[in-house]
This record gives C-alpha cells, sequence and structure tokens, in this order.
C-alpha cells in the first residue's frame, strides 16, 4: 500500500517536473523540447485525474454511481472564471473596468450580488470549494437520507448536471449564458497563455493531486474508509451495526464534490474557457469510464485512467475523428465486460503467480458484483 | 409496561399487498432469557424480526424495548444503539474487509463519521478484538479477509460481530443453516454462553438443535402465535403437529 | 422676388386644391373609388365593402389584385379609375368590358396591396364563396364575413341566410349577422342584446374582441356586453385548461411511446439499457430507408409507407436488442451500475454508427396526406398526427398488455421474472426467454421510432432527447408495472405543458427534473410499488 502511493506521487510529481524541465531548459530548437501546448494538455489531464479521483471516491468506495460529477467540476470552473472574467478589467471589448462584456452587452447597469468579490483570488478558491460542496451537501442530504440508491440514484445525478446545464445556458444567470467566459487575460498577474504561466498552472495542478491523492488515499485508510467499503458492500447490515450509511456517503460526497470543483477550478486557466457544455451529461458518463477503465476502487488506477483515456481521445480525435465515439464506446463495453477491475486489475492479477489467477478473477467478480 | 420486561409485542400486524405477514403478533420476552421461535416457511418467523430491528414498520401495534421505549418509531441505527443485535440468515459480513476489521466496526462505540475519521485503534479495542476471535475460534483466520472464510467461520464471525456490539438483545436467525452437526453443537454451545449475560431471540428450523438449546420455545403461524411452552410441550400439541404434517 | 414668392404660392395653391380634389369624400365613393385610393386602409376598406356588395365583378376584381394586375388612373379621373390587366389588352374593372382606347401605361399604377389590403383580399376571397356549392366553403366563406363584422354587409347575409339550408353554415351566418348588427349604429336596443347574447354563446377569442372593441352602446347593450366578454373569459380559459390537458395528453404519448419498451426491459427485466434511445433511433431511421424503397420500387404505396415501416422497425430493433443480449446483457445480469455503463457505451458505438451510414444531417421523413391537416373539437384545434400519434400509443400499449397476459411468449416472461428457477425447472428456456424479452423492449422501441419519426427531426442524436424522459416515466409510475408507466407518462406530459407556459420552456424542464428527484426522494419505488417480500428483501 505504502508502495502504491509513494510510486503513483512519484509519478505525477516527476512527470510534471520532467515535462516542465522540457519545456523551460530544453531550448525551443531542441528535440526534446516540450511545446507550451503540450504542457498546457498534461495539465488538463491532471485536472482530470482530480476529477477521476473524486469519482473513485463516492463510485469505489461508496458504491455510489454518480453520473452528475462533471457538474462540481464545472461550478468549480465557473467560481474561477469569475475571478478570470474580474481580472479582465477594463481591458475588455467595452473597457468597463466592474462588468465583464458579456453583462455591457446585455445591457445591465451593475454586477449581480453573487459576482460581488470574485476580483479577490481567495474567495474565488473558497467558492470554487464551497459551491460544490454546498451543491453535493444539499443534493446528497435528500438522497441519502431518503436511502435512493443504485441506479436511481445515478439517474437523477444525471438529472442534476442536466438541470444545471439548462440552467447555465440561460443568459439571465448572470454567468454569460451559451458563450459561458473566456478571452481571460492574466491569473494573479500571469499573464494566460504563456508557457511560463502553463508550466507553472501545470506544476501547481501535480501538486494539488498529490496532495488530493494522499488526502483520499489517508480518508479510505481509515476506520472511516472501512465503514465506507462496508457501507458499498452490504448498507443494510451496517445499519443494523448502528452505523448511518447516509451520514458515511455525505461526507465522501461533499468531500468528493470539492476535490472535483478544485479539478475544475484548475482546468478553467489552463484552457481558457469554461461554458455551460461542461455540465453535459456525457462528460459525468466519461470521467465514470476513467475511473473504469484505470480500476474502480483503486485511487491511482483512477489517475492512470483519466490520463490515458484522455491520452487516447487527444491522439484519436486529431487523427481519426470518426473512431472516436467507437472507442469510447467500445472501451465501456470492453472494460464492464473483460476488465472489472480495470488496468490495475490486470496489473495485480500479472503479478500474481498464474495458479492464483482463477482465484483473482473470482475476487475481482465478487468486489465488482 | 411493568418494567420487568425486556421486549413487549403488543398486536403487531403487517401487510404486503394484503398478505398479512404478521397477523395481531403478541409476545413477551424477560430480561436474560433465551427464546426459540420455530414455524413452518411463511409463518412471519424474519417479518419479526424486521418489525423488532426497524426494517419493516408494522401496520398497528406497539413494539416495547425495556421500560418504554417505542421501536416502532426508530430506524435501524437507532434500535441498533439501544442495544438489539441482529444476525440474518445469509451470513452477512463485510467480505473484503479483514476478519479483524469486521470486528473492529462491530464494536460498541461511537458510530459517527467524525470519529471514525481521527479513530485510532485502542489498547482496550484490540483486546476485545482477541478475545472475541478466541471466542469464535477465529483466531488463526484474524487477518483474512472474510470473503475467503468458509460458511462455518461467516457464521461465527457473523455471531463475533454481534457479541462486539455488546447488545442487550441479540436477534439471530437460522444460525446453523448449512452448518455440519459438530460445529452445530458448537453453536448451541457458543449462544448458551452468551445467554449468561444477554437476552437471545433464536430462529431456526432445525428442531435438534432447539432441543439442544433447551429453552423456552414460540410456535408462530400465520402471522400469530401457536403455541409455546417447553419443546417437550409445542411437539406435543395437535395444532402444530396439524401444521406441520398438514393435514 | 416678389414676383416669384406670388408664383410659388400659386403653384402651392392649386397643388393643395388637386390634392383636394384627388381626397375621395369617404365611403360615398363605393368600393371602386376606395380601392383607388393611395391610403392602404381605404384600400382595405374597399376591398372588403366591394366583397359583401354583391357586385358580380367583385370575384374578378379581387383576384386580379391578388396577382397584382389591378391598376388605377395614376391622376384623379372618377370617370375610369380601375383597370385589369389580361392577357387581351386592359378591361374596365366596373364592367369587364374590354377599354376601346386604353390609356398610356404612364398614366397607370397598380393599386397597393399592403399587409392591411392583403388580410382584407383574404377575408373577401373568402366572402365571395357564399354561393360556392361545397358547403365547408360557404362555411369559411360565412366566418369571413364574421371576422369581418361590416355593417355593410347585412343584406348580403340577410340574403345568404333565406336560401341557405345547412345548419352548419345558418350558425356561422347567424353569428357574422350579430357581428355585423352590433357594429352598426342603427340597430334597435333589443337586436343588440340578442347579437350580444349570440356572440357570448359562441365564446371564442375573435367574438370577445369583438365585444371589447365595442363603444359607446346604450347602457343595457354595454352592462350585457361587458358580462358577456366575462362569460367568454371563464370559457376561454375553462378551453385553454382542456387545451393543456390536451398538449400534455399528446406529449405523454409520445413519452409512452420512448418507455414502453423501456418498461419492458427496465421494468420487468431490470436491465438498464442506456441505448433504449438508440433503438428508438433506429426505428426512425428504418422508416426513412423503408420510405425511400418505397418511392422508388413502388411509388402509389407512398401514402402508406409507414404501415409497412411499423413492423420492419419493430423487427430491425427486436433483432437487434437479441443480438445486444446474447453478445452483452447477459453478462452483466445482477449488475445494474456495470450495465448502465456498458449500454451507454453500445448508444456511442450506435449513434456514431447511424452516423457514419447516413450523414450527420437530419433525414427527411414524410408524412402521408392522411396524417396532416386540422380538426376543430369546440375551442380546440388539434393536429391530425398527434391524433394518430395518441391512438397508436394507445394501440402499442393495449397490445403490449394483451401479450403480455395472453401471450405464451408473456406467460413465460411473466414465469421467468417471478421465479427464474422454478420456470427454468418447468421446461420453460429462461436465456431465449430474456433474449426475447429484451428483443420485444426494443423492438417496441423501434416501433415508437416510426411515431417519432412524424414528429421530430430523424438525426443520430434523436435517442438521447428521450432517454432521460423514458427513465423518468418508468420510475415515477414504478418499475414492472405497465399501468403505472401509462400514467407516469400522461402525468409527466401534463405536468411538463402546465408548467412550461408559466415559467418557459427551458426553467420548466428544470423545474421538472427538480420536482422529479425530489419525488424520487418521497416515493423512490414510484407511484405504483410492488409490494411484498421480494421487493424487500
Amino acid at each position: 500500500m505504502r508502495r502504491e502511493s509513494a510510486l503513483t506521487v512519484a509519478a505525477i510529481l516527476g512527470g510534471a517536473l520532467l515535462l516542465a524541465a522540457g519545456n523551460v531548459l530544453v531550448p525551443a530548437s531542441g528535440s526534446l523540447h516540450v511545446s507550451g501546448f503540450v504542457v498546457g494538455l498534461a495539465g488538463k489531464y491532471l485536472c482530470y485525474a482530480l476529477l477521476a479521483l473524486a469519482v473513485d471516491l463516492v463510485w469505489g468506495y461508496a458504491g455510489i454511481l454518480t453520473l452528475g460529477h462533471a457538474a462540481f467540476f464545472a461550478l468549480g470552473g465557473y467560481a474561477m472564471g469569475m475571478y478570470l472574467m474580474r481580472e479582465i478589467g477594463a481591458r475588455g471589448v467595452y473597457a468597463n473596468p466592474i462588468l465583464p462584456d458579456f453583462m455591457v452587452f446585455l445591457g445591465w447597469k451593475q454586477l449581480p450580488w453573487y459576482w460581488f468579490g470574485f476580483d479577490h483570488f481567495g474567495i474565488a478558491l473558497i467558492a470554487a470549494l464551497a459551491v460544490p460542496a454546498l451543491l453535493a451537501g444539499v443534493f446528497g442530504w435528500f438522497a441519502f437520507r431518503s436511502r435512493v440508491s443504485g441506479v436511481y440514484l445515478s439517474i437523477i445525478t444525471q438529472a442534476l448536471t442536466y438541470a444545471l446545464m439548462l440552467a447555465f445556458f440561460r443568459n439571465n444567470m448572470g454567468f454569460g449564458g451559451n458563450n459561458g467566459m473566456t478571452d481571460f487575460k492574466d491569473i494573479l498577474g500571469f499573464p494566460i497563455g504563456t508557457d511560463a504561466t502553463s508550466v507553472g498552472l501545470m506544476l501547481v495542478t501535480a501538486l494539488v493531486l498529490a496532495g488530493a491523492y494522499l488526502l483520499a488515499r489517508a480518508l479510505v485508510a481509515s476506520r472511516f474508509g472501512k465503514v465506507l467499503v462496508a457501507v458499498r458492500d452490504a448498507e443494510p447490515r451496517t445499519r443494523f451495526l448502528g452505523y448511518r450509511p447516509e451520514h458515511y456517503k455525505l461526507v465522501v460526497w461533499v468531500f468528493s464534490a470539492m476535490l472535483a470543483g478544485i479539478g475544475g477550478a484548475l482546468y478553467v486557466p489552463q484552457v481558457g474557457i469554461i461554458n455551460p457544455s461542461e455540465f453535459a451529461p456525457a462528460n459525468s458518463i466519461e470521467a465514470v469510464i476513467w475511473v473504469a477503465v484505470g480500476g474502480r476502487g483503486s485511487l491511482s488506477g483512477a489517475i492512470l485512467g483519466a490520463v490515458l483515456v484522455n491520452l487516447g481521445k487527444t491522439w484519436l480525435t486529431g487523427a481519426l475523428p470518426e473512431m472516436w465515439l467507437f472507442a469510447l464506446g467500445g472501451l465501456f463495453i470492453v472494460v464492464t465486460l473483460f476488465l472489472p477491475r480495470g488496468l490495475i486489475g490486470l496489473l495485480a492479477r500479472r503479478r500474481a503467480a498464474p495458479k492464483d489467477a482463477p482465484a483473482a478473477v473470482a475476487a475481482a467478480r465478487e468486489v465488482t458484483g | 409496561m411493568s418494567a420487568d420486561l425486556l421486549l413487549y409485542l403488543d398486536g403487531v400486524t403487517v401487510s404486503f399487498d394484503g398478505f398479512r405477514a404478521l397477523n395481531a403478533l403478541s409476545l413477551v420476552l424477560e430480561p436474560g432469557e433465551m427464546r426459540a421461535v420455530i414455524g413452518p416457511n411463511g409463518a412471519g418467523k424474519t417479518t419479526m424480526m424486521d418489525v423488532i430491528t426497524g426494517k419493516t414498520r408494522p401496520d398497528s401495534g406497539r413494539v416495547v424495548f425495556g421500560a418504554d421505549t417505542d421501536l416502532t418509531r426508530l430506524d435501524e441505527p437507532a434500535i441498533a444503539a439501544l442495544g438489539i443485535g441482529r444476525k440474518f440468515q445469509k451470513p452477512t459480513v463485510f467480505e473484503p474487509l479483514s476478519v479483524r476489521d469486521n470486528l473492529l466496526l462491530a464494536l460498541a462505540g461511537d458510530r459517527s463519521p467524525r470519529f471514525s475519521l481521527w479513530a485510532r485503534e485502542t489498547v482496550e479495542e484490540r483486546q476485545r478484538i482477541e478475545m472475541i476471535l478466541l471466542t469464535t475460534r477465529l483466531t488463526d483466520q484474524r487477518d483474512r479477509r472474510a470473503a475467503d472464510l468458509s460458511h462455518g467461520q461467516k457464521q461465527w464471525l457473523e455471531i463475533g460481530m454481534l457479541l462486539a456490539q455488546e447488545p442487550r438483545l441479540l436477534l439471530v436467525d437460522e444460525p446453523v443453516a448449512g452448518m455440519t452437526d459438530a460445529e452445530t453443537e458448537q453453536t448451541a454451545q457458543l449462544l448458551r454462553e452468551i445467554n449468561r449475560t444477554r437476552s437471545v431471540v433464536v430462529v431456526e428450523h432445525d428442531m435438534a438443535f432447539v432441543r439442544a438449546l433447551g429453552v423456552k420455545v414460540t410456535v408462530l403461524h400465520e402471522g400469530a402465535v401457536l403455541s409455546e411452552g417447553s419443546i417437550d410441550h409445542v411437539s406435543a400439541d395437535p395444532r402444530v403437529i396439524e401444521v406441520y404434517l398438514g393435514r | 422676388m416678389p414676383r416669384q414668392v406670388q408664383g410659388l404660392s400659386r403653384i402651392l395653391l392649386a397643388a393643395a386644391l388637386f390634392v383636394l380634389a384627388a381626397l375621395p369624400p369617404a365611403r360615398a365613393a363605393g368600393p371602386f373609388a376606395e380601392l383607388a385610393s393611395v391610403n392602404s386602409d381605404v384600400v382595405a376598406a374597399g376591398v372588403r365593402a366591394l366583397a359583401v356588395s354583391g357586385n358580380p365583378r367583385a370575384g374578378a376584381v379581387i383576384a386580379a389584385l391578388k396577382q397584382g394586375r389591378l391598376f388605377a388612373w395614376r391622376w384623379p379621373n372618377p370617370a375610369a379609375p380601375l383597370f385589369i390587366r389580361t392577357d387581351a389588352g386592359l378591361v374596365d374593372a366596373r364592367t369587364g368590358a374590354k377599354v376601346a382606347t386604353p390609356p398610356m401605361p404612364v398614366n397607370l399604377r397598380a393599386v397597393i396591396v399592403s399587409d392591411a389590403v392583403r388580410g382584407a383580399i383574404e377575408t373577401g376571397a373568402g366572402v365571395l364563396d357564399l354561393r360556392a356549392p361545397a358547403a365547408a366553403t360557404r362555411e369559411r366563406a360565412a366566418e369571413a364575413l364574421f371576422q369581418a363584422a361590416d355593417p355593410g354587409s347585412l343584406p348580403l347575409i340577410d340574403a345568404a341566410l333565406r336560401t341557405e339550408k345547412d345548419p352548419a353554415v345558418r350558425r356561422v351566418l347567424r353569428d357574422a349577422q350579430a357581428a355585423a348588427l352590433l357594429k352598426s349604429d342603427t340597430a334597435p336596443v333589443p337586436a343588440q342584446l340578442a347579437a350580444v347574447r349570440r356572440l357570448a354563446g359562441r365564446a371564442d377569442l375573435s367574438s370577445r374582441n369583438l365585444l371589447a372593441s365595442l363603444s359607446g352602446e346604450p347602457k343595457p347593450v354595454a352592462a350585457a356586453v361587458a358580462r358577456a366578454i366575462a362569460g367568454i373569459d371563464r370559457q376561454l380559459r375553462l378551453w385553454g385548461l382542456v387545451e393543456n390537458v390536451y398538449y400534455g395528453i399528446s406529449l405523454g404519448a409520445v413519452l409512452l411511446l420512448a418507455a414502453a419498451g423501456l418498461a419492458i426491459t427496465f421494468g420487468v427485466m431490470g436491465v438498464i439499457n442506456m441505448a433504449h434511445g438508440e433503438m428508438v433511433m433506429i426505428g426512425a431511421y428504418t422508416t426513412f430507408v423503408v420510405q425511400q424503397t418505397i418511392a422508388a420500387a413502388a411509388p402509389g404505396l407512398n401514402e402508406f409507407g409507414l404501415l409497412f415501416a411499423i413492423p420492419t422497425a419493430f423487427l430491425v430493433a427486436g433483432a437487434l436488442g437479441v443480438v445486444i443480449e446474447r453478445c452483452m446483457i447477459r453478462f452483466l445480469y445482477g449488475r445494474p451500475l456495470e450495465t448502465l455503463l456498458a449500454t451507454w457505451g453500445l448508444s456511442l458505438v450506435l449513434q456514431q454508427a447511424v452516423r457514419s451510414v447516413f450523414g450527420a444531417t437530419n433525414k427527411d421523413v414524410t408524412s402521408p396526406a392522411w396524417m396532416s391537416g386540422f380538426v376543430r373539437l369546440g375551442g380546440l384545434t388539434l393536429t391530425v398526427n398527434r391524433l394518430w400519434i395518441i391512438l397508436f400509443a394507445a394501440l402499442v400499449i393495449a397490445a403490449l398488455m394483451a401479450a403480455l397476459r395472453w401471450g405464451g411468449l408473456g406467460r413465460s416472461i411473466r414465469a421467468v421474472t417471478q421465479n427464474r428457477r422454478m420456470a427454468a425447472a418447468m421446461g420453460i428456456r429462461t436465456p431465449w426467454i430474456d433474449a426475447l424479452t429484451f428483443g420485444l423492449g426494443s423492438g417496441i422501441a423501434g416501433m415508437a421510432g416510426v411515431a417519432l419519426s412524424q414528429i421530430d427531426n430523424v438525426s443520430p442524436n434523436l435517442g438521447q432527447n428521450y432517454i432521460i424522459d423514458s427513465f423518468i416515466v418508468v420510475v415515477v409510475g414504478g418499475v414492472g408495472n405497465l399501468w403505472g408507466t401509462v400514467f407516469g407518462a400522461l402525468i409527466l406530459g401534463i405536468v411538463d405543458k402546465f408548467v412550461e407556459p408559466i415559467t418557459g420552456a427551458v426553467l420548466g424542464k428544470i423545474i421538472v427534473l427538480v420536482l422529479l428527484i425530489l419525488f424520487i426522494q418521497r416515493r423512490p419505488r414510484g407511484l405504483f410499488p410492488l409490494k411484498g417480500r421480494a421487493v424487500e428483501a
């Protein structure tokens, strides 16, 4: 366990540092030079890995198959986007020092109340954590208390993100409607879009991811984590032992939403845009497949899955755009049918002695069944 | 209710879609008593357990625990916290966790997430767990995954988890189903041992086992008490014979 | 300077006189003079007046105006104000006689046709049909007269009433008479009161508008008008309510069709099939292919393409369902979350496959003639294709219920879902039944696709628009209960249509979703839950 943690953290930080060095230290003409574009991609993948970690915590350890986690990711992203919009200040098209361009365009005279304070980075950061946490708290409190579980829970998480998407499409919500927010200029004074800022953001994301991983690791290793697994596999039994599964689920659900929110907040300055399509139900389901590919119930697997699937997506949508949906769809089918424990499970099976193989398969069945 | 009763079921009725699983069932259990409940399939044994533990809410009737606690208003965790433990017919242990961890989660104590997030295993907890491992003959298996235990071992682990809960009342549903004769005998011994400090209700099909327990027997039929008394008394009761042998 | 001023003022005076002479003395000049006006409102009044005048030339003149062939003298000339340009040359609009000495084209201008005039032409052309042989045409004409509410048309209406036999046409004529009477300033009070009662009885928006436009009536009439308006408002509200319910039922029928298959695969089998929407989509594409094939092979059968498409879509989607069950679903029984993910993947593959084969653009599926048009029912206007879809949904559900209840497959399905092992012991080949059940659900989804191709865009994304709603319907209705699905669909449809006008479509959708989330928390097992030990366990 400890070895796996150390390995994972080393891989995240080492990989990030290597890429950063390749960009900063190797001259642009060098064959080993890492372009700003690649650094940006890596940063994006690391944000996705945070989302995958969040999904794995609730799905892998608490048995809640969330089909709406992208909503928390997007909310975190919007919080950061609001800060970045305010940062633009008078440099916008309409040169309004207070109002973002889209508000001027809509003929608004003053900032809506919920935009106040977002010119401070700290407040945006707190909002990126607090808003997803609050939504998750309210949603989870209702859902878990009334014992909605399984497929029903999945469907209402999907409905949640769908409803949010529709809401954010509306102009009068005050979040830029259809177009969302973009054309950011700088973050904390660093100009967005330059290589140096990209490298910095990517490194920060790697650090946050490593920290989040260790935190999640500690959570699942604690007695709390054991109760969580017990709830996942035999919820009624935990009740007769005196545990309240709804409380446990709520805690991990809110924590997971906050992880996703942070992921979203780091994502927006690196991709330079946030719009309502981030709430699309398909995004949430894609995040689930990252976890499934990597290995449900394995935190390092979730990170691995997010990076690998998105590498594949970047490559395929560039090379054979028609094939991407076939590949993604096929991935869903193959992984659920043949790789119930994902790549990590495959590795574990490889490592086990060949004669133990059937037992490992059986164990895998039991974990996922 | 008089204070010297542990559990009192008064006219409890439960129906599913018109089918009456319990029909004005009344039952009294004294502190320290062990009671065997028998009855043919569909007599309402499991439903009775469900009602006592809060899984099923009765349509009418009262379930009073101790002096004056009405169990029908509480949910499962609250009832468990009062000191009522339950073992299911099908052994349900937490399979991916080790035997020790299963017991650890069952140990009496704070059940809140806030506590469990920061909880460290204490010396007393470790000692309690070792005691229970010894009682349930699972010491050698302590670090194995519960999933890898044999059927009988899972049954015992579950009984061990019940003990760890330190309940005032144990509800045990078919503890010897699927056990060998030797295991059955050991289980009867274990239950008698437990009964020295706690009240127990055992639901069982196995007549030999019930006889071996040597306690007061309640026969359920169609959701109501058909007969009550010693095993010899009820097995001589013509109504019981009719129900079991058919008309 | 003074001379110039004098000259200018003389010209101005001449021009003023000229203009004054050109202005027609209001209505006294008759419809033809009005048509020659340069004020489009006056022209419109002229068209209406001409139409109801009974003048035998009215039809030809209005038709000419519509085609832009009616010309007026560019300068004031009361003697020959209007000409119609025909292939044979100019004719006098009043008489239809050929003009012996046609004016120079430079002296003519086309009579102006503004929106107001175009409206009047429509009314006018309709009124002329009052003598048409077909009763429906006459009724339309009478309706046009009613809309015009022109006191000038009273004699015409009276004349028509004397000869008209058809009761429906007579009723509308009487309405028109009442409307015209109310607009006239000379009608006696009792006649006006009767007219108000008549319009109150008609109780639609146009009679309300007419009543509301009256002013300066004698006291008793004004009071009656106010009462009548209040009464009509009440009735309109009622009809509005009925209309909303109808729209709700119509939407509910669509949802029901989409959800019926799901009620089998999810409700009965417990398989959560996220590719269900794609089965619907494939049904819609099957309709497209069938129509294309028929258009190419047997154009005479074009009108009945849909009838061929229904069984074809059932078989295509059903067969695909059987294949999916055998190759994928059967390995995932008892693992709903995995099933959800795998079938989601399948839905992506199917969408992309259809997109690759048929292209990403919408396919054009035509509606046969017997599915288009309107039906009027009281204060309602119902589109025929919606009516067909409601009927179709009802038939599909009835057939499904009957098949499950009495059919051999239905009996086996129920046996397998109730007690799989016992069914197997009785000699039912349970794996085969699973495959057929899934095929049945998918086939029904395919048939839904045929219906949806009539009201929605046939695109690879068609199914996605329905999948969430379908699940909502099944969940709201209660899993494993077809009646529940029917009620779920209707309730959802009606709630949607009642919330939507109040809040707008997007907010309405959000509210419905929030309501659903709250509903699932209150009733996790739906409106009509199955009870019993099996469910509790």
